[in-house]
């Protein structure tokens, strides 16, 4: 039914595009916009900086949210920072070598035309967010610092102590609430997305479940957009927080949006390891200890010896072996997968011997204990926070953890999906980052999306509507939506089975970790394709979500998400075991050099891969979109 | 090194926002050191879900201390007994074999009971709205670098915009007032060279407003002592000046 897909990417050189593209795209002039409803769904640095932008625009906005607060978002605990290709430290930096860098990063699985916007307008992203008043680091002339992050040679990073998404989100979120309080932007709190509503092909509405009350309402618009972040809780234990699901993305998916990349996922080096059964998340530590700490293991199996005990001799400082070049500076994926290794030896440290150390041992001999404190002191009295060991006289114990993904609804150039009227933007889209997203680009492609990209492209979609009024929600479209909400939730509580839904969620988690995670194989990824749909056959059928509907009840909003990671957790294994090739973060085992690095085929998997749904005992169908490289020359990466 | 603890929870249970709570005592056995506080709830709620009862409802999310969604009285104290420690940062490690733990929603009257432990804290973001942001179009800024802010200002602002909106300020204060959210936010701004064209409008609308939701502020200094960010209470001192200020220059400006 679809053709090959097409990106609708603009003709024209790669720097002209964007520029070219603003003015054919039409306008709607500012008295229709007030006549135009938009919904927003997610309130994070994606959803609130687009709300606010339309906003101001004039447009008629609503903002849908699960928390409490839009200002709760899970793009608050971004820590690092945010590039942009200000080039204020004149060392090179340019809006090409962004995007160099970026597609590079990416491994070569990002579009080119979209990849060079968002470098494009990551400059006016400072200027914007420095205006709102969040407060970058600054040099003591007044201006503002910048350092490196991974995978670039220039100082491009922007950022707020270790709290740069935070201060990016209060941000975004000050300027939602001013036009809240301007009466552009009505905002709904404790309001979960649970069915997109399509009439003729279109998305032209939401059904919300009210978290408090259990109300099942029903929201009408012209576009909807999608802001709602990425996948990573499919493993469970993650560095995401808590509530961070993938349904609003998969209710969508349902109902014909695309879901490209899935098997995309970042697993980030450096988290502290889980210390028990019940762990509930991971948390990370930032990428910057690798400059100073050195990451070994002891040489031998079970080595029982205690770190101090263990003489340089039966150590095995495996990066720096491995990696002379680099050593410990390897990229995230390259860090990642030889700490598994690793540890998949028998060789891992710490009560669960699930962990490598990170010593820092050397570095306080060198520059003295005061300097590292300056350095990491907020890092290291986190890490005794919740590990109860002093960093600075036992070396720390990290382990990989989930951080990020990749993949993600398919959008075209003007982040539309190909439901026509739903729009998805940050996380929640496949777009900008390809097989691996960059340190401090996350916040970078949240922010273009909703200021500087959306507010843009959503009004040439909009003006072939001018003088529709949105289709009334007493539409027999809303009704059957609302109906199946509230199916769905009656089913849930019906069931009466034995286990929770967190004793499932933690077991699919395992089986995705085990075969999804960071390095993948056919075997297990068929025996994923087994055992998951087994398991969320034994989840219908037997999880016990007690209570009821018609009040605050946190079982059955799980269990919603929960049955959506299942069946995203099947399109995963699925989607890494057809791509037969490791890009970025996937790794397939069967395709890697004889050094043990990534393998990719250039020839057949130069391509996104989006799946489209055909019902729940239908395998997805496998769409292409093929990615046309005219500017950048495809190499093979190397750190040795 | 881990150990495992036994304890007994008093904890607040209530239906709903209109009904009638109590306290309910839970035995909390074999719990690891090295848990968090939440987790050791999370144990609870499993093994209650477990027996076929209902689990306690309490918020979270990134439980890494900075999106500001958790917050609980533990002894009667916001956020329990680890100074500068926000509830998901708690561990278990912080009590011993037998204790006894009171398990409390933030106490204010602005924050009503939504269920057992959740509270509803809307009037904290109706304060921001009031005037908590600096008015700038997407597209109206100038280039960041042409105005230079003195590293000492940026870093004391940032002192100040580190609040995590907890309400643990309000829960601490005896007149539950949201005087210390309130002069975080109005000061991050007002010390900037950003926010000066909205300096006196901001903190009137948004003392102002504070004051229509809360109690007000008699220097108990209790909230200081519970936040989770360390905020120091200087910076209600300078709002009060702000705001005397403000009242004065915003009368003239109208007049």
């Amino acid at each position: 039914m679809l053709g090959s897909l097409d990106a609708r990417i603009p003709a024209g050189s790669l720097d002209s595009k964007w520029t070219d593209h603003k003015f054919s795209m039409r306008l709607v002039n500012p008295n229709n916009k007030r006549r135009f409803d938009i919904i927003v769904v997610g309130s994070g640095l994606a959803g609130a900086s687009a709300a606010a932008s339309l906003g101001e625009l004039g447009y008629r906005v609503k903002v849908l949210t699960y928390h409490d607060s839009p200002r709760r978002a899970h793009s608050i605990a971004a820590q690092g920072g945010i590039n942009a290709a200000k080039n204020y430290q004149n060392d090179g930096d340019s809006v090409y070598r962004l995007f160099y860098d970026t597609i590079k990063g990416g491994d070569y699985r990002a579009r080119e035309a979209n990849v060079y916007r968002l470098a494009e307008v990551s400059v006016d992203i400072i200027d914007q967010a420095t205006a709102q008043g969040v407060p970058f680091a600054r040099e003591y002339g007044g201006l503002l610092d910048n350092r490196s992050f991974g995978g670039a040679q220039v100082s491009r990073t922007f950022y707020a102590r270790g709290q740069t998404g935070q201060q990016l989100l209060l941000g975004a979120y000050s300027a939602l609430m001013r036009q809240v309080a301007a009466g552009t932007v009505e905002l709904h709190t404790r309001s979960e997305m649970l069915e997109l509503v399509m009439h003729d092909g279109r998305a032209v509405g939401v059904v919300t479940r009210d978290l408090i009350t259990g109300e099942i309402v029903s929201h009408s618009a012209h576009a909807v957009v999608l802001a709602t972040g990425g996948y990573g809780n499919v493993y469970f234990l993650s560095t995401n927080a808590k509530m961070c699901n993938v349904t609003a993305a998969w209710r969508a998916h349902r109902q014909g949006a695309l879901f490209a990349n899935p098997c995309y996922t970042q697993i980030h080096p450096t988290c502290i390891p889980a210390s028990d059964d019940f762990q509930s998340k991971l948390t990370l530590m930032s990428e910057s200890l690798r400059n100073d700490g050195r990451i070994w293991v002891p040489l031998t199996h079970d080595d029982g010896r205690e770190p101090d005990e263990i003489p340089d001799a039966d150590r095995d400082y495996f990066l720096e072996r491995k990696y002379p070049a680099f050593g410990n500076l390897v990229p995230r994926d390259v860090a990642s997968r030889n700490a598994k290794t690793v540890v998949d030896e028998g060789r891992g440290v710490g009560p669960l011997r699930n962990g490598v150390y990170l010593d820092f041992s050397g570095a306080m001999t060198r520059d003295g204990e005061a300097m590292i404190r300056a350095k990491y002191g907020n890092l290291f009295d986190m890490y005794e926070r919740i590990t109860g060991e002093d960093p600075y006289r036992v070396p720390m114990r990290i382990y990989p953890a989930t951080h990020y993904t990749m993949g993600g609804l398919w959008v075209d150039y003007e982040l539309m999906s190909n439901v026509p009227g739903l729009f998805v933007l940050g996380e929640a889209n496949f777009s900008d980052h390809g097989a691996n997203r960059l340190g401090a680009s996350a916040l970078m492609q949240g922010l273009a999306d909703g200021y500087f990209i959306l507010p843009y492209t959503i009004g040439n979609y909009l003006s072939d509507f001018l003088g529709d009024p949105a289709l009334a929600t007493s539409e027999p479209a809303f009704a059957g939506a609302e109906q199946a909400v509230a199916d769905e939730v009656s089913r849930w509580l019906s069931i009466g089975g034995t286990r929770s839904v967190d004793h499932y969620h933690r077991e699919l988690g395992k089986l995705v970790w085990d075969y999804i995670g960071m390095a993948r194989n056919k075997t297990g990824l068929e025996k994923a394709l087994s055992e998951i749909p087994a398991l969320r056959e034994e989840y219908h059928r037997n999880v016990r979500v007690l209570g009821s509907a018609d009040t605050l009840n946190q079982s059955l909003e799980k269990a919603g998400r929960v049955a959506d990671l299942f069946e995203l957790a099947e399109l995963m294994a699925r989607d890494a075991l057809t791509r037969e090739e490791s890009c970025g973060g996937h790794f397939r085992e069967e395709h890697q050099t004889e050094e043990g690095e990534a393998m990719r085929d250039d020839d057949n998997f130069t391509h996104v891969a989006a799946w489209e749904w055909n019902g729940e005992d239908t395998p997805q169908t496998r769409h292409r979109e093929e990615l046309e490289f005219e500017n950048v020359e495809l190499t093979q990466r190397s750190y040795k | 090194m881990s150990s495992e603890i036994n304890l007994t929870l008093k904890v607040w249970r209530q239906p709903g926002p209109l009904a009638e709570g109590q306290f309910v005592t839970y035995e909390a056995s074999g719990i690891s050191t090295d848990a968090s506080f939440l987790e050791m709830l999370d144990i609870v709620n499993e093994r209650l879900i477990d027996m076929g009862d209902e689990p306690i409802v309490f918020e979270s999310d990134c439980r890494e201390g900075i999106c500001g969604t958790c917050g609980l009285m533990i002894n009667g104290q916001a956020h329990g007994p680890q100074k500068g420690t926000a509830t998901c940062q708690l561990h278990m490690r912080s009590f011993s074999d037998g204790d006894h733990i009171v398990i409390e929603p933030w106490r204010a009257t602005s924050f009503p009971v939504l269920r057992d432990l959740a509270v509803d804290r809307r009037a904290m973001d109706a304060i921001i709205a009031a005037g908590g942001y600096i008015s700038v179009n997407t597209g109206a800024a100038p280039d960041a670098n042409l105005t230079p802010v003195p590293k000492e200002t940026a870093d004391t602002a940032f002192d100040a915009a580190a609040c995590i909106g907890c309400g643990a300020c309000v829960a601490a204060c005896p007149n539950s007032a949201a005087q210390l959210f309130t002069a975080a936010k109005v000061q991050h701004l007002n010390l900037l060279p950003q926010g000066q064209a909205q300096r006196w409008a901001r903190t009137e609308a948004m003392v102002e407003t504070m004051e229509e939701f809360f109690g007000s502020c008699t220097n108990h200094g209790e909230c200081e002592e519970a936040c989770p960010k360390e905020i120091p209470i200087d910076f209600i001192a300078w709002t009060n000046r702000d705001y005397i200020k403000a009242k004065v220059k915003n009368r003239k400006l109208a007049g």
